[in-house]
């Protein structure tokens, strides 16, 4: 337990009257330092490719409604498929995280900025030319077929070009991932106002800071993986490639170094949305701050060391998959500690369980279901039945839909009126929980039972009798696709034409509701003061609480 | 905890100072209440028991498995059972008091007050940190002892020799340790169980993938086919290649997977135990009609596999060239790819008749 100092009350320095830029609608389509327009750029950005992955699972979903290849067929259907992961990860979960980041850490730690400002702009700028060398990619001759993987031999024998604008596309985002890390890193350490000790923080902040240094850390590796098998691929080397000695397993355990922290990656900012949204809307304040804020840390630090757990069937030899085995299994417990937590935290709270609560709850039921099919495929001799088959579909999207995506909505819905000013529509927040609930579990829930029965993954046609699992997924993922379009019309309408928002809509005690909705240009009108840790809740507010004081001594004597 | 145990705040703002009075002492008594507040009532012994009971059925009866048709496949089931009763149990647990949570403690209309300020209890935090703890710890001994019985810590499948075909063991002790002959032999992936450690298998077949077919060759006999006949009750030794990409040899029913990679040997040991026909897929993504990639295992009585192996013997003896084509495209894709192979054309429509359903 630490104690903080008391606080000066702190008279706010004197430096005149900041002069106030109006924002203009101009600076959310160009070159900008803001963290807060850079933000929503990559809000925006992000989003879009969602749409265009989530309609790619879509047109999945359909192929796989009858077990014949008869709608995306055997030409299409890998192209789709390897877009449809790719995008999902390095175009909408892995940069909505870095939104997440670039708008709340300056505000929730009192910043004006982040600390490289302009190296935040070219972290953003390179979105959406990886982005469109992607997509554009899917419309030659050769699109990418090897799935997100990318694994050799088959990814340098499926057409060059399309390969090799994967790769580049890839290394642009993970380029960009990297500069946004250092910025995030740098920016937490450097830029909290004074009176904020690292344990004043707010849990999310701690949560980017474990990102960040596992982006940091593993990163590099993708890049370097990437650059080696684009030599395989266009200069005839061979790094990976059996034909001229090189070892295609080096590749998966390079590929594996970077892409099972980046699992991480996309899931440990959500972990930061979600501890902020629980406190603020269960009234209670976060169950074990600690235990939290060192859990990130050590899931990060875990998380280096367990990428070998998507190789059990692979070229590795028994005592490295048991290895593996081991460090795997120890990830359940810092994060069974989150979700112990989380729950603490409603348990005997005053829920308000509007949108953003209601994805909360949601995220925490999903993601524990994600949770425990993980410890299962983290037992080798389970994982070599399941390993490659749609158990695995089933359980990476329980972890990045359920958690990941449920997270990411939750957060839109507490932190809208801040960055947009206006509230979103309740009603409409509420259905579409609804349908993204039933359609989620619909969709994904079954796949865990197919993949037991011997459905593989990244196959266009399967076993007849299949079927109607099968059906039942397509489903599913059609409420899905139409969950959406409450939600867009909500985001639309609200932003425009939505009841304005106060400051503090919530009644929340982190830095970003003390100031104006939006924020004005540098975020606060004069530094604020830390006037009460970020999740006080309960503590002496209301006076009913005073007038009980009597009453409660008595009790806890009665007690000692 | 930041403040938990701090003196009266005095962080006051000017702004909040009417809507926020600084603390009271007595803030950490009110908390101490809760500290010593645990549930403990009947109806939570009750639900206790329930949700053993539930999850000690639910375990053994979820019926997700297919037919268990190798030695090694009851082991793994055993194992899957019991990850599937615990994780009945936690999701009964901890959705049960998200559930009560949002019913019970739901905002009550008009109430805007806030909740107890209760910050944390280390009590429970120990707890719910070693319960994983002695779970994880639990599951990966078991594991560890399911997956040494399956075979996968024999030494001559779990130590890696390196990217090239075939392997010399470095005349070491574990060297030794194994027959003369193709003993000499590493490969990784699931060996020999302890009992058989250092035998040789009943049965060795060679195994190549290629894009879009297995084919099988029983170097004992020469006999090839692309389709995986076994003897039931006899250990077999699959002794696996690829030709041109990553492919996985997967045979649900025998709960077996294992990569087939190019430029590097792998190996499956196992004991068919049940007749019968099986599907045989390939489970990792090798090219567009990767999910066309299918053949099947057929486990025989033994004296039946005598029978089907002479009768190949006796038929790959007076070769007819003609193809049954059912995908004239395909059969000519895969006869261009197999004629260094041998493979008959009685082979190759085996092959076909798994390709369309
Ligand atoms: C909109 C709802 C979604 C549906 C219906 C959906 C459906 C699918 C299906 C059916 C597959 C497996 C295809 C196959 O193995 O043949 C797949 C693969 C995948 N999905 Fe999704 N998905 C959705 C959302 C997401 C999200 C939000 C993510 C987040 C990152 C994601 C990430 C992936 C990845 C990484 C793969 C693996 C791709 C590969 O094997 O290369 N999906 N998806
Ligand atoms: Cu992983
Ligand atoms: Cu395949």
């Amino acid at each position: 337990m630490t104690t903080t100092t008391p606080l000066e009350p702190n008279p706010t320095p004197p430096n005149g009257e900041p002069e106030h830029n109006e924002r203009h609608w101009k600076d959310f389509f160009g070159f900008s330092t803001d963290h807060k327009v850079i933000a929503i750029q990559y809000f925006v950005t992000s989003f879009v490719f969602y749409l265009i992955a989530g309609a790619m699972a879509t047109s999945i979903r359909i192929e796989l409604a009858t077990p014949n290849p008869d709608f995306l067929g055997y030409e299409n259907y890998n192209g789709v498929l390897t877009l449809h992961g790719t995008m999902m990860i390095f175009l909408w979960i892995v940069p909505a995280g870095a939104a997440f980041a670039n708008y709340l850490i300056p505000l929730q730690i009192g910043a004006k900025d982040m600390a490289f400002p302009v190296l935040n702009g070219i972290a953003f700028w390179l979105v959406p030319p990886g982005g469109l060398l992607l997509l554009t990619s899917l419309l030659i001759d050769n699109p990418p077929v090897a799935g997100w993987t990318s694994y050799p031999p088959l990814s340098l024998i499926s057409g060059q070009v399309g390969e090799m604008m994967w790769i580049l596309s890839v290394l642009l985002l993970g380029t960009s991932s990297i500069l946004g890390g250092i910025n995030f890193v740098t920016t937490i350490f450097k830029m909290r106002i004074e009176e904020m000790s690292i344990y004043d923080m707010p849990l999310f902040c701690w949560a980017m800071l474990a990102t960040s240094l596992l982006i940091l850390v593993s990163t590099p590796v993708l890049a370097g993986a990437l650059i080696l098998l684009s030599f395989d691929l266009i200069a005839g080397t061979a790094f990976f490639n059996p034909t001229g000695g090189g070892d295609p397993i080096v590749y998966q355990h390079m590929f594996w170094f970077y892409s099972h922290p980046a699992v991480y990656i996309m899931i440990l900012p959500v972990f930061g949305l979600i501890s902020e949204v629980i406190p603020v809307h269960a009234r209670k304040p976060i169950f074990g701050y600690k235990a939290i804020a060192y859990s990130s840390i050590a899931i990060a630090f875990l998380g280096n060391i367990v990428w070998a757990h998507h190789m059990f069937t692979s070229g590795t030899p028994g005592w490295l998959r048991v290895f593996f085995m081991a460090a795997t299994m120890v990830i359940a417990v810092p994060t069974g500690i989150k979700v112990f937590s989380w729950v603490a935290t409603m348990w005997g709270g005053k829920l308000r369980l509007n949108s953003a609560m209601l994805f909360a709850v949601g995220f925490v039921s999903m993601f524990l279901v994600g949770g425990l099919s993980g410890v299962m495929v983290a037992s080798v001799p389970f994982d070599i039945h399941v390993h490659d088959t749609y158990f695995i579909v089933a359980h990476f999207h329980y972890v990045l839909f359920g958690g990941s995506v449920f997270g990411i909505y939750a957060g839109i819905y507490h932190w809208f009126p801040k960055m947009v000013g206006r509230m979103l529509n309740e009603f409409w927040g509420k259905v579409h929980f609804v349908l993204t609930f039933v359609g989620f579990n619909l969709a994904f829930f079954p796949m865990h039972i197919l993949g037991l029965q011997g459905m593989p993954r990244r196959v266009v046609q399967y076993d007849p009798e299949l079927t109607s699992l099968n059906q039942l997924c397509t489903v599913g993922s059609i409420i899905l696709a139409i969950s959406t379009v409450p939600f867009l019309i909500n985001a639309v309408w609200a932003w425009f034409w939505g009841p304005e928002a106060s400051a503090n809509p919530w009644n929340a005690l982190t830095l970003e509701w003390q100031t104006s909705s939006p924020p004005i240009i540098e975020n606060f009108e004069e530094e604020p003061v830390l006037w009460s840790g970020p999740y006080d809740y309960g503590i002496d507010r209301e006076p009913k609480d005073e007038q009980s004081v009597s009453e409660l001594l008595a009790e806890v004597k009665a007690e000692l | 905890m930041a403040n938990s145990s701090t003196p009266p705040n005095q962080r006051v703002t000017v702004a909040d100072a009417k809507l926020r009075p600084s603390r009271l002492d007595l803030e950490y008594h009110k908390r101490k209440r809760y500290y010593v507040k645990l549930p403990t009532s009947i109806n939570t012994l009750i639900a206790g028991i329930l949700i053993t009971l539930i999850s000690l059925w639910y375990g053994q009866n979820h019926g997700w498995m297919p037919l268990a048709a190798s030695e090694e496949a009851p082991l793994v089931d055993g194992l899957f059972n019991t990850m599937m009763t615990i994780a009945t149990g936690l999701f009964l647990l901890i959705q049960g008091a998200i559930v009560i949570s949002i019913i019970r403690f739901r905002q009550k209309p008009g109430d805007n007050t806030d909740g107890p300020a209760i910050e944390g209890n280390i009590g429970l935090e120990i707890v719910w940190t070693a319960i994983p703890v002695v779970i994880v710890l639990v599951l990966s001994v078991y594991s560890f002892e399911v997956y040494n019985e399956m075979g996968g810590l024999d030494p001559a499948a779990s130590r890696d020799p390196g990217p090239q075909k075939t392997a010399v063991a470095p005349g070491s002790a574990m060297a030794a340790t194994l027959p003369e002959g193709d003993g000499e032999q590493l490969a990784l992936g699931v060996g020999a169980s302890p009992a058989t450690q250092g035998r040789n298998a009943e049965l060795a077949v060679d195994v190549l993938g290629l894009q879009y077919a297995w084919i099988f060759t029983y170097p004992d006999s020469g006999v090839v086919s692309g389709e995986l006949h076994v003897p039931a009750g006899r250990e077999v030794q699959l002794n696996i290649a690829a030709q041109d990409v990553i492919h996985a040899f997967w045979v649900p029913q025998f709960r077996l997977k294992q990569d087939a990679i190019p430029g590097r040997q792998t190996e499956l040991r196992f004991k068919p135990e049940v007749a019968g026909t099986y599907p045989l897929i390939c489970a990792e993504l090798c090219g567009a009609y990767h999910g066309a990639m299918r053949s099947q295992v057929v486990v025989h009585p033994p004296e039946e596999f005598e029978a089907w192996l002479q009768s190949q013997i006796a038929q790959q003896a007076e070769e007819t060239p003609t193809v049954a084509a059912a995908l004239p495209s395909e059969s000519d894709r895969l006869q261009a790819r197999t004629a260094d192979w041998n493979v008959t054309s009685d082979t190759l429509a085996s092959l076909h008749a798994h390709h369309s359903f």
